[in-house]
């Protein structure tokens, strides 16, 4: 399942559906990201997340797709909130069940890669000083790549 | 959204420094998304950038999509910038 929202998200309930997947389910990996001080400036005081809806939904979709194609995978949760986050809160969450850990840990952490970059959203961070569209990363494309 | 006409949307850095999100251009045989990357760059000013050193993704109907894709009427056509989520 796929969520889109500006609201929050309570990883223990998400986890506890998760633990709803069946008894083949031997393993739950997560994966929480969160609103970090630094990124591509110093002093960062909140993030504006923008999305395009529809499109988001469908490569997110896919790529939870891809990843039961490669991987045991029992069950998916994708959250990502979009518009106004502040230091520290919750951006994304992805859960994966598995019947063992090494296919949970790599369909969850493809998951997360491949989102970074492909899924059309962008982030805008603001610091004192004003507001600034973050670039892509090298770094994160190579991740990404590194999966293919 | 008529019958003759592609609906061009732009997202994030593009929307803001074009000062638009969206617009619609006519359909033409042959058009492709490169095509008319070009014809809005031709405009100048915060609209060259579709053709400077920034990469711009293309999307058509939600997919993404190359240059050379063509478009036709009723086709949904995006252009933004790399992703930055998660």
């Amino acid at each position: 399942m796929i969520s889109i929202q500006t609201s929050d998200f309570d990883p223990a309930a998400e986890y506890a559906a998760l633990r709803d997947s069946g008894a083949g389910t031997g393993a739950i990996a997560t994966f929480t990201g969160l609103v970090r001080d630094s990124g591509d400036t110093q002093g960062v005081t909140g993030l504006y997340l923008e999305h395009y809806p529809g499109m988001t939904e469908q490569v997110i979709q896919g790529l939870i797709d891809e990843a039961s194609r490669r991987w045991d995978v029992r069950k998916a949760r994708v959250i990502h909130r979009v518009g106004g986050l502040a230091l520290q809160d919750q951006i994304v969450f992805v859960g994966v069940c598995s019947a063992h850990r090494g296919d949970a840990f790599s369909a969850c952490e493809f998951i997360m890669d491949a989102l970074k970059t492909s899924a059309p959203f962008w982030k805008k961070e603001i610091n004192r000083e004003g507001e600034h569209w973050v670039e892509q990363k090298a770094s994160d494309r190579e991740r990404s790549d590194g999966w293919e | 959204m008529s019958d003759h006409t592609i609906t061009v949307r732009f997202f994030a850095r593009l929307r803001e420094e074009l000062g638009t999100d969206e617009l619609t251009v006519e359909a033409k045989p042959g058009l492709t998304a490169g095509d008319v990357l070009a014809d809005l760059a031709s405009r100048g000013g915060a609209w060259k950038q579709l053709q400077g050193e920034q990469p711009v993704m293309i999307a058509i109907n939600q997919a993404m999509a190359k240059p050379g894709s063509a478009v036709q009427a009723g086709d949904e056509l995006a252009f933004f910038p790399p992703v930055t989520g998660g």
